[in-house]
This record gives C-alpha cells, sequence and structure tokens, in this order.
C-alpha cells in the first residue's frame, strides 16, 4: 500500500539573478520519519527549507501537503499548514519567559481577549511531558542555556501544531550529551507523528538518527538512501561529487624551539566576580600542532583574545620565542608574526562588503608590499589576491567579488589563505572548519598540517572532537577555564577526551 | 554602537545588493524616483492652493540657471553644501553619523572672521591661514564628539547635535562680546575681515568665490582619501566591521577619532570658505542651515562624492530659484522647504519603487550564504 508523504516537494526551482539554487529538486518525508537533508554550503538546502517555510516563492514546482497541493505566500502560510523549523539562530525573545515565548502569537485567551497563562502553562507542560522536552516554563529565556532555548523553539512548534518538524544545523550548538537527548527527542516526534527533517553537513551525525538520508549538490538531489545502506564515504562522495579521504595521514611532529609560552594565564571577567581562565600554563612548539578541546565556553573564548591580544589578561603572561608580549596589542602580535583564524568568520575574520583583494590583504594592509603612504597598491593587491585564490582553491569568478557572495567554505577559504601565507611563527585556529563542507575541511586540514612541517608552531581551539583528535600531536582539554587534562594525541581515546570535556578527571590515566 | 548604524543608515542609504543592476545605477535610479515624486506631490500641493505648478517649477528653473547671474549665485549656494555633505559621507564611511557639519560650520566661520579681522597679512597667505584655521576649529569641534564616542560610548548622534547648541550660544557670546566690533552703533557683529583674506570672486556680477573650486577641490581629495589611501581602508573596515578591523590589528577608536577630526575639519573649511568669500563679517543670528539641509544632501546622493556635489548642486537652485517661484509664479517660498523636506522623505523610503512592484523576503538573497 502506497504512504501518501506528508510532505512533497515535487519539480521545485528556484532561479536568483546569477545562480540556479535549486533545480527540479523532489522531496518526500512519510509519516513516522526521520529524513537527513545532506549537502555542501551552497547546495541549496537552506533555499529548499526556506521554499518550504513560505520564506521564498519557488520559480516552479509544486508543494504538497498529506497529497493536497498548497501555496504559501509567507511563513505565516506556512505555519498554518503544519510546517514547523527550527532556525540555526533562534528566533526567541530573550526577556520574555519560556511559556511567554512559546505560546507568543499564539496565546490562549480568556473572555475580553485578556491573556490566559495558566491554560498556556498548563498546555505547554503536556507537550513537555509527552516528547521528553525538557524545560524550565517560567524562567526567562535570557538566562536558559543554548540547548534548552532549542527545546523551546521544538516546543514552539509543535505547539502550533507541526505536522512536520525541520531542524537546520541543530547540533552546532549542543555538547554531546545534548546532541544525544536531541536525538532521542527527535525520535519521538517521528513516532508521535511528526516527522522530522533534519539538515546537516556532518556525515556521521545522520548515521546514527535518521531512517533515509537525501543528499544535495548544486542545487540537485543526487539521491537518497535508506540509512541501513549508507556509510560515511559513501555519502561524502555524493556530497561532493568526487573521493573524499576523511582521515588526514600525517607524519609524527619533530617539534623543535619552544615558541608560545603561556604561563599562569588568568582572567577575570569584568562584570561579575567570576574567574574565565584560571591560571592556565602551556607551550607550544615549532613543528608541533597543540589542540585545545572542550565545550564551547569553558575558557576558549578568552585564550583566544588573550593570546591574539584583543584582552588583556588578570595575571599571567604570554611569551614568543622567550619575549614576553602580555602588554602588546593585536597589531604589535601580527607584527611579530602570530596569525590567527578568528572562531567565527563573519564576525572577526571578514568584512563581508569588501572584496576579496580587499579581505587578503587585512592586516597585512599597511606593508610596504601593498600600500604607500598616499596610495594603496592595486596591482600588487590584485596579484597577490589572485594568487591565493588559485594556491587555496577559492572558487570565485575574480578577485573583485565581494566576499558576502560567496559560500561559507569559500568565505572560510580566504580567511585561511590569509592567514597561512604570511611569515608565521605561530597559527592559531579557533573553529577551523567551523560550518565548511567535507571537501574543504579535508584541504583546510591538509594545510594545517604542511604549515607545521614547515616549522610552524599551531594552536588549534575547536570544539569539534574529531579535528583536535585528527589533527593534534599533543591535547590540552578545557573545563571551567582550567586545563582539566593533557595527552599526546596518538595516545588520546575518544572516551577519555570526551570524559575530561565534562569535567571527570578521576576517570582519566 | 554598531548595531544602531548597521540597521537605521544601511536602511536609508539602501540595500543594494539583490537588484541585478550596478549599484551605482540602482543608486541614481532611486534618488531620481524619489526626486521625481518630491516634486509631484509639490505639484499637487500648488494645484490645490490654486496655483500653475508648470509655470512655477520653470520659474524656478530660469531664475536658478537662466543667466550668468543666477547660475553663478546657485553655485555660490551650492559651495557650502558640498562642503557638508561632503562632512556627512566623510563620517558615514566609517558608519559615522556626524550631524553637527551646521556648528562646525559656524566654528569655522567664526575662527576665519577672528584671523581675518585680527591679522594681517599679504593676500594669498592671510586667506590661506583663515581657511586652514577654520578647518582646524571645526575639526576639533567634531574631535569633540570623536573622543566622547571611542573612549565614553557617547553616541555621536547625540553629542553632535548637542555641540551644535554649544557652538551657537558660544558664538552668540563672541560676536556680542569679545569680538564684537567697536562703533557708535550697537549692532552684534564681527568687524568686516582684511580684503586680504577675502576670496577672490570668480564670476562676475554674481558673488561666486573662489570657495567654489575651493569645495571640488576638497571633494576630489576627499574621494582619495577614502578610496585610494590605505587611511580610508581602515576607516571603511573599521565602519562596516570594527571586530574583524580590530583582529586584523587597525585600531577602532583611533580611527573614529580620526574620521570624526576629518569630518568636522570639512565643515569648518566650508565655514570659511563662506565668511571669506561671501560674508565676510559675522552677524549675530547668522543661521544659513547648511549643516542640516547636509543631511538631505547626503541621503539624496547616497553618500557617494559624486552624488553629494550633484545633490548639493539641485539645493542650489532649490534655494535660489525659490524667489523667483514666489515673483513670476506667486508660489510662497514655503513651498521649496516643502520639496526639500518631501525629497528627504522620498530618499528616506528605500523601498518606495517595490510599493508598486511586489517584492518578496529580501532573506532570499542571503539564505544560502
Amino acid at each position: 500500500m502506497p504512504v501518501t508523504p506528508v510532505v512533497e516537494m515535487r519539480g521545485i526551482t528556484k532561479v536568483f539573478p546569477l545562480v540556479v539554487a535549486n533545480d527540479q529538486v523532489d522531496l518526500e518525508v512519510y509519516p513516522g520519519e526521520i529524513l537527513g537533508l545532506l549537502g555542501e554550503n551552497g547546495a541549496g538546502k537552506s533555499v529548499l527549507m526556506s521554499i518550504l517555510y513560505g520564506l521564498l516563492q519557488p520559480t516552479s514546482g509544486e508543494i504538497r501537503i498529506d497529497g493536497k497541493a498548497v501555496e504559501f505566500d509567507s511563513a505565516h502560510d506556512a505555519i498554518a499548514q503544519g510546517i514547523g523549523m527550527v532556525h540555526q539562530h533562534f528566533m526567541l525573545v530573550p526577556p520574555l519567559t519560556v511559556v511567554e515565548n512559546i505560546v507568543l502569537g499564539a496565546e490562549p485567551q480568556r473572555s475580553g481577549g485578556r491573556l490566559d497563562m495558566e491554560t498556556a502553562a498548563r498546555q505547554v507542560a503536556e507537550l513537555s511531558q509527552k516528547h521528553g522536552l525538557e524545560v524550565d516554563l517560567q524562567a526567562k529565556v535570557e538566562d536558559i542555556p543554548v540547548g534548552m532555548a532549542q527545546r523551546v523553539e521544538i516546543l514552539k512548534a509543535i505547539y502550533r501544531r507541526a505536522r512536520v518538524l525541520v531542524l537546520d544545523e541543530p547540533t552546532a550548538v549542543l555538547t554531546p550529551q545534548e546532541v544525544e537527548g536531541l536525538y532521542s527527542i527527535m525520535r519521538s516526534l517521528a513516532d508521535a507523528g511528526v516527522p522530522v527533517i533534519f539538515i546537516t553537513h556532518k556525515l556521521h551525525e545522520l548515521i546514527g538518527v535518521c531512517d533515509r538520508i537525501t543528499v544535495m549538490r548544486r542545487g540537485k538531489v543526487i539521491g537518497s538512501v535508506d540509512t541501513a545502506d549508507a556509510t560515511p564515504p559513501l555519502l561524502a562522495e555524493m556530497m561532493v561529487g568526487r573521493e573524499v579521504i576523511l582521515q588526514i595521514d600525517k607524519s609524527p611532529a619533530e617539534p623543535t624551539d619552544t615558541v608560545l609560552t603561556v604561563d599562569s594565564l588568568t582572567i577575570d571577567a569584568a562584570d561579575r566576580d567570576l574567574t574565565l581562565l584560571d591560571g592556565i600554563s602551556f607551550e607550544v612548539k615549532a613543528g608541533e600542532i597543540v589542540g585545545v578541546a572542550g565545550i564551547a565556553g569553558n575558557g576558549q573564548d578568552e585564550l583566544l583574545d588573550a593570546l591574539s591580544g584583543l584582552r588583556s589578561p588578570t595575571s599571567g603572561t604570554i611569551s614568543l620565542r622567550g619575549t614576553d608580549i602580555t602588554a602588546t596589542d593585536r597589531r604589535q602580535r601580527i607584527r611579530s608574526g602570530i596569525s590567527m583564524i578568528p572562531q567565527d568568520r563573519q564576525r572577526e575574520g571578514l568584512i563581508l562588503s569588501f572584496t576579496i583583494a580587499d579581505n587578503i590583504v587585512l592586516g597585512e594592509h599597511r606593508t610596504t608590499r601593498f600600500s604607500s603612504r598616499l596610495k594603496r597598491k592595486f596591482e600588487a593587491i590584485s596579484a597577490y589576491a589572485r594568487k591565493l585564490m588559485e594556491a587555496f582553491d577559492v572558487r570565485a569568478n575574480d578577485e573583485t567579488v565581494l566576499v558576502s557572495n560567496l559560500s561559507g567554505g569559500n568565505q572560510q577559504k580566504v580567511v585561511v589563505a590569509r592567514e597561512m601565507s604570511r611569515d608565521t611563527k605561530l597559527l592559531i585556529a579557533a573553529q577551523p572548519t567551523r560550518g565548511v563542507d567535507v571537501g574543504a575541511i579535508e584541504f583546510i586540514h591538509r594545510n594545517i598540517v604542511d604549515m607545521r612541517d614547515q616549522g610552524a608552531a599551531v594552536l588549534l581551539v575547536s570544539t569539534e572532537l574529531d579535528e583536535v583528535m585528527q589533527l593534534s600531536d599533543r591535547i590540552l582539554v578545557l573545563f571551567r577555564g582550567r586545563i582539566i587534562g593533557e595527552v599526546a594525541g596518538a595516545d588520546a581515546s575518544l572516551e577519555t577526551v570526551g570524559l575530561w570535556m565534562a569535567g571527570h578527571r578521576e576517570v582519566a590515566t | 554602537m554598531s548595531e544602531i548604524h548597521g540597521s537605521s543608515i544601511n536602511n536609508l542609504n539602501g540595500d543594494v545588493s539583490e537588484s541585478r543592476l550596478p549599484p551605482g545605477i540602482v543608486h541614481i535610479g532611486r534618488s531620481l524616483v524619489a526626486l521625481a515624486f518630491a516634486f509631484a506631490v509639490g505639484a499637487v500641493v500648488m494645484l490645490i492652493i490654486g496655483r500653475n505648478p508648470i509655470e512655477a517649477y520653470s520659474a524656478l528653473i530660469t531664475s536658478s540657471v537662466g543667466d550668468k547671474f543666477s547660475f553663478g549665485e546657485t553655485l555660490e549656494n551650492t559651495t557650502p553644501l558640498i562642503f557638508t555633505g561632503l562632512t556627512l559621507t566623510m563620517g558615514f564611511q566609517a558608519r559615522l553619523f556626524n550631524l553637527g557639519a551646521e556648528g562646525q560650520l559656524l566654528m569655522g566661520a567664526l575662527t576665519a572672521a577672528y584671523v581675518g579681522v585680527s591679522f594681517s597679512a599679504p593676500a594669498p597667505i592671510h586667506v590661506a591661514v583663515a581657511l586652514l584655521a577654520g578647518a582646524i576649529v571645526g575639526g576639533l569641534w567634531s574631535g569633540i564628539a570623536g573622543i566622547l564616542l571611542a573612549f565614553r560610548g557617547v553616541h555621536e548622534v547625540i553629542s553632535t547635535i548637542m555641540l551644535n547648541f554649544v557652538a551657537f550660544f558660544f558664538i552668540n557670546y563672541m560676536v556680542t562680546g569679545p569680538m564684537k566690533e567697536v562703533t557708535e552703533l550697537d549692532i552684534p557683529q564681527t568687524a568686516r575681515i582684511a580684503k586680504s583674506a577675502m576670496l577672490p570672486r570668480i564670476f562676475l556680477p554674481s558673488r561666486l568665490s573662489a570657495g567654489f573650486i575651493v569645495a571640488l577641490f576638497t571633494a576630489v581629495a576627499v574621494w582619495w582619501l577614502v578610496m585610494k589611501t590605505p587611511l580610508g581602508y581602515e576607516l571603511r573596515a573599521v565602519g562596516r566591521n570594527p571586530d574583524a578591523a580590530r583582529q586584523a590589528g587597525i585600531r577602532p577608536r583611533r580611527i573614529t577619532v580620526l574620521v570624526m577630526v576629518l569630518s568636522g575639519s570639512i565643515a569648518g573649511l566650508g565655514g570659511a570658505v563662506i565668511m571669506t568669500g561671501l560674508f565676510q563679517r559675522y552677524q549675530q543670528g547668522l543661521n544659513p542651515g547648511f549643516g542640516f539641509t547636509a543631511i538631505a544632501v547626503a541621503l539624496l546622493g547616497r553618500n557617494t562624492i559624486p552624488g553629494v556635489i550633484l545633490a548639493a548642486f539641485l539645493f542650489g537652485v532649490l534655494a535660489q530659484g525659490a524667489r523667483g517661484m514666489q515673483t513670476i509664479a506667486d508660489v510662497p517660498t514655503d513651498t521649496i522647504l516643502m520639496i526639500q523636506a518631501l525629497v528627504i522623505f522620498f530618499v528616506s523610503t528605500p523601498h518606495l519603487l517595490s510599493l508598486f512592484r511586489r517584492r518578496k523576503a529580501a532573506v532570499a538573497a542571503e539564505a544560502e550564504v
């Protein structure tokens, strides 16, 4: 007996001025299933989901819900038809409570249009219990952790009687434990008749949790596979269009001189009585990659700001090749050979409305190579940008393209190209592959290892445990502002490091 | 501060990224549409009060650019607006909204009057010193707002507007007190500046002075500074993304102060130009509104340098033609103020055209970035 899909998208095509974002895309979601939607950045997943959610209108194609054709002029229409979506960036009102956020726009009312928050709280509590979505109903959203905020978003969608739930990159912000929790929530929803579309570009996430996986590439659906038949190499190949090396091979490190010395570095919060970084000490030698693992928010931001020179520590010292540089600012540190791939490329790494060329010289724009006092050397800048685009495989027509028009992966390559092409003694790479597709991850990892082999000291700070494990010659684990454990890369096991990340030191060897 | 800039001012400037056409064309197109709307609404109002808009608008044109004298006077009106328009545009390159051009201009004018009255020197040197002093004082005046913003987080919109009032009252004090001309008549004004401190008139019989040339030269200099120099690159970087600029070793505070100083010095130079070129003495109540009209000029010119020059010229035409409109077509000069206001209104409505052409979800462009 053929089952009617809950949602069916047929022949969806979306044409933008310069690009066909979706090309005859078919997608269907059946009752009770979790569908993985996999694709590189720029493959057309978000456009497809924006069409499903009524934010964009397709150039051609049809959406059916329970077999009936529908048309969405806005997200409002889509919500009314039972499409629920949890965006990567939460759409919550921070000063309102959890329950207020959930019912916002669909508040139960007493006679005379008065709010009925008791009923609201009761209804939400029921829903929350039914699906194991633990939330603190009366807490303000601004005070709750990210994982809970995500559950609030899910509840919000279900409260509006979502028939299908779309989760856009939901695991990016979660700890491993929270990810497990999310998976069981997804399963519970699917079993209760709300199928889930799970969007991601991380392969291994899908295989554990999905029933079926649909892969997109360059605006087209490449195919759908049942999870039982899926393997990471297969998915990677479907996604990228060629064979991908998921495991970087690298020779053992040959560390030489000490480049970076951090001694008893302590940072207190400016506005609260809180120690964010608590007397940490470590070294990074030339020719080695030291990885700093840890769940986001355990002192990484403060460590990175202190090392790059944006924040002066409360106490402790930072030395580069034996010279105390604690008091120097960002500009001097760039000159002394510290390169930095910041963790958020759009916030700290790039100027989106500048061209690729202008971004590639950012930080070196005053050097005599690229500028005289009164005039920048545009020829030299362009030539350099073209060279780096070639070497780092930045895909764009030319160096005058605005960075805002590049895909996330290409944006990251611009940052990586810039920071890795300097005369670098110390490279600080923070989340170097965040939001980047597998093909680009492979490429960036290769470059980091090459830099090490050429004698640079590399400090890798990442919340992606796989990444740290794969690249690092030594691993430090940050927990609540302290280094809770240290282990040689070759000896590290996922279990041990994972436990340290969660703060369980006593189990460590 | 960056949030406020990001949202409100980007909107005013209009987001052209989604369009197929080159941004320049879109800018020009939008400004022209706004102008057309303003003049159309103006015409409707004239019809309502029983005047002939065609007659009025042709009077506006003939009495502003119809003969040599009018044309020269129009350019003389244009000159200070170029300076103050550039003041705003310069600030805007670093996403700073300098609304203090009026005060900075008047401080520059007062300074030039002081130099012109109190010193003597051979002609080219005297006038050059007067202009330079005006620019410096204008820059310092604006620099106060820059320092308050960089080191105390005081929003520059507030501080620059407030500094306007400080300037007004300071100038009132100066021209009724220390700098007042000593005569039997009790007039609150400075003495006339020395001949050697006056800018030559270059387009007789009109009063157009060489200040117009200075204005065009300044425009080119600002363009060069912003587009070609490493400093210009840095200030644009700070304006667009201060965090990334900081990460690249640029010092945003320093840039903020510098941009405010540079921006104010343009207004100050403008004040010195009108003092040495036109007014020749500072009279109490000199309140030409160039700094405020500059907001409209910068908006209409889309914060581009050629755009500012064209928009300044248009407002010069309006100011010069208003009287002709009144005498020939019996349309009150206040109508011109109304049209100016309408221009601002329509320019600040970036999606004017889309009222007619239904355009959906601008999210599109960013959806998959």
